[in-house]
């Protein structure tokens, strides 16, 4: 099924508004950046197949958001990521060979393979460790703005999580606790309208997740997460705005899940076959090249030579990480604890 | 030298800590103005401000989790569950999150959150204000697991905890935050973490205890001064990670062991430390290794004094055991 891109509707003085005067040399930064996530996802699929690396969850569909956060953000500011936010850490400087290390869960991934492919840690970038836990991550977001505060450092904390993550615990707690303490924190929904295989209707019974802000007293919006334009000005906007005066600010991003929800993913078992069709007119990429071709900012060719260029850095970086050996059993003991002895290894085991 | 209850004890090792280091927060609920219901920060928020001493919304995952993210930025947040009966909303970020972040993220965010609860029963708390959880977390790697005894202990063990690296669940035996007091030194008095102490020395049988629980044990032991055995009694203090060395020796030295804790029997912490003697010190063994424990149900409210272990049942334990050989 194809469809045409829901087109970009900006002219130059409206991109101008939106992204500041250098608003051409923005774009073509974030196409280089949405074109190598592109590249990524479908590579790093592929070798999942092949049985290469173990698992991977694809964030297709949503690279707008990522790359305007990325872009917007200082490097004061601190990323605390959802299930599909990696594509952060590499705009804000993580370098993409210690990624793929990570997706190899090699000997030269920071975290020693410790952890399943796409959660990766890079502190360098203010870019905090996940769990798989669905939502934990919300509250933290909050600790480190009322840090954030207290010090009067000029940093926001950038919380990440999906829709389903606004039915978890921790999103309630986190969204109370941010607007009774007045802290820093931009509080970012991806709504991809998918917790694997539950709609978003299922979810919840508001018409808009963006409503449940409300509840708590944090001005909130609804955003078109497919529109880097718009993305990137609400990034800006909700940026400068919890600098100024302390206090939290959450935007919902309405995305399409165009991928399976992982590598162990089948979503023809529950998802309509419009829904693709829908999807694809809203992805992200299209409407960029779209938009920047219609402007004249990128040439047909010079396209073909930013897909190029992405698909000739997956490809040096996947050789160099096929390179790497496992970490080592001793690796497995390292970083329980900082003060203790390691544990024991099972005694059973044969030495 | 000054002598203090227990909980008066935590109130100064607290204020000790917020003094000496501006990166150490308390936050909880009812802390600030109230001073907690037990008084443990009592006078702290008017000393130290509202901004280090924070009253937060009922949410005991919000109290930990918003505390992990004070740690990731490099705060020392001391976070205070009211009961520890109440700290289960909290599992999920102790044990996914707390316990995690140092491992899995090779050592980049490590997480230093001191997490206080009051635990136990002997005060008529029904189910919900007696529990003692403590095997549910020593049970979790990356985690230590600290129970002091005496009042100077909590003041030692409290500041060793707050200026340690690690995430630490430091339980505090409410029952005798009143009950017990006694000489704790001033000013900043550490007692290291992962070290028992000998609460008293004896020769032909050691009672491994911790928390209230060490009290009926030097009773029954105290009991028997004049007629023998000689009991030797254990305070554990840090449960992880164990003092194996000292419990080891003892047991060697003794041959006889009786564990008590006021947890329910089955996959309680006693159970490790047996496993520990039938792996090291089977054969220093001269009889079988007894439990005197809580009992494998809910924490009943009218019959609680049934329910908890005490003197006479350690005695019988100690009796029986001293029987068998
Ligand atoms: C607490 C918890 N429950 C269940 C899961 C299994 N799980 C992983 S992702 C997911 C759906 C998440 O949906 P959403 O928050 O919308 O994020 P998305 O995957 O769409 O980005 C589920 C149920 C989990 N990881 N954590
Ligand atoms: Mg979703």
């Amino acid at each position: 099924m194809t469809a045409e891109p829901v087109a970009l509707p900006y002219d130059r003085p409206a991109l101008a508004q939106a992204l500041g005067a250098d608003y051409e040399e923005r774009l073509l930064a974030a196409h280089h950046w949405m074109t190598l996530a592109r590249e990524l996802d479908s590579r790093m699929l592929g070798l999942q197949r092949q049985g290469r690396i173990g698992f991977y969850g694809p964030a297709t569909g949503q690279e707008a958001v990522s790359v305007a956060a990325g872009l917007a953000s200082r490097p004061e500011d601190w990323i605390i990521p959802g299930l599909r936010e990696q594509l952060i850490a590499l705009v804000r400087g993580h370098s993409l060979a210690r990624y793929v290390h990570h997706l190899f869960a090699n000997d030269r991934d920071p975290a020693r393979g410790r952890q399943m492919p796409c959660h990766p840690t890079a502190r360098e970038v203010k870019y905090v460790s996940m769990s798989s836990v669905v939502g934990t991550q919300i509250t933290h977001a909050v600790g480190i703005a009322y840090g954030l505060k207290l010090r009067k450092d000029t940093g926001v904390a950038l919380a990440f999580f999906g829709d389903g993550a606004t039915s978890a615990n921790d999103f309630h707690a986190g969204l109370n606790f941010a607007a009774v303490l007045g802290l820093p924190v931009l509080f970012c929904l991806t709504n991809n309208q998918w917790a694997i295989s539950v709609p978003v209707e299922r979810q919840t019974h508001v018409k808009e997740l963006a409503m449940k802000g409300g509840a708590y007293g944090i001005p909130s919006r609804r955003v078109d997460g497919t529109d880097f334009v718009a993305c990137y000005a609400t990034f800006a906007e909700g940026l400068e705005a919890a600098r100024a005066s302390p206090g939290p600010l959450l935007a919902e991003f309405l995305l399409y899940r165009m991928t399976p929800h992982s590598s162990s993913d089948d979503p023809s078992r529950y998802q309509a076959p419009d829904w693709m069709a829908q999807a694809l007119a809203h992805d992200p990429v299209r409407r960029m090249e779209e938009l920047l071709t219609r402007l004249g900012i990128l040439s047909d060719a010079a396209r073909t030579s930013v897909r190029e260029e992405a698909a000739r850095l997956v490809k040096e970086a996947v050789n160099e990480a096929e390179s790497v050996g496992t970490p080592t059993p001793e690796s497995m003991l390292t970083d329980v604890l900082a003060t203790a002895p390691s544990p024991v290894a099972p005694r059973s085991e044969p030495a | 030298m000054t002598e203090l209850t227990l909980v008066q004890a935590v109130n100064r090792g607290l204020q000790q800590a917020m003094h000496d280091d501006g990166d150490v927060i308390l936050l909880g609920e009812d802390i600030g103005l109230n001073g907690g219901v037990f008084r443990a920060t009592d006078g702290l928020q008017k000393e130290f401000g509202a901004e280090r001493v924070i009253d937060t919304p009922l949410s005991e995952t919000g109290i930990v989790g918003t505390a992990i993210g004070m740690a990731l930025y490099g705060l020392k947040p001391v976070p205070e569950i009211q009961f520890q009966d109440f700290i289960y909303p909290a599992f999920d970020q102790i044990v996914s999150e707390l316990a995690k972040f140092r491992y899995r993220s090779g050592g980049q965010y490590p997480c230093h959150v001191v997490i206080r609860a009051p635990y136990g029963g002997g005060v008529k708390g029904g189910l919900y204000h007696s529990q003692s959880a403590e095997a549910y977390f020593a049970h979790t790697a990356g985690l230590k697991v600290v129970i002091p005894s005496t009042p100077a202990d909590a003041k030692g063990l409290l500041l060793s905890s707050i200026h340690d690296e690690d995430p630490v669940l430091f339980f505090e035996p409410k029952r005798i935050y009143r009950a017990v007091s006694g000489e704790v030194p001033e000013g900043d008095y550490r007692v290291p973490l992962g070290e028992a102490r000998i609460a008293r020395e004896g020769s032909d049988l050691s009672v491994f205890a911790y928390g209230a629980m060490v009290h009926p044990a030097l009773q029954a032991a105290e009991s028997l001064a004049e007629s023998g055995p000689s009991v030797e009694v254990v305070d554990l203090r840090t449960l992880a990670p164990l003092d194996e060395k000292t419990v080891l020796a003892s047991v060697e030295k003794t041959g006889r062991a009786v564990i008590v804790h006021e947890a329910p029997r089955f996959c309680g912490y006693g159970a490790e430390l047996g496993s520990l003697f039938a792996e090291k010190a089977l054969f220093s063994l001269k009889a079988p290794v007894v439990r005197v424990t809580g009992f494998d149900t809910p924490f009943p409210y009218a019959l609680e004094h049934l329910y908890l272990p005490n003197a006479p049942r350690i005695l019988h334990a100690i009796r029986e055991t001293m029987a068998a050989g």
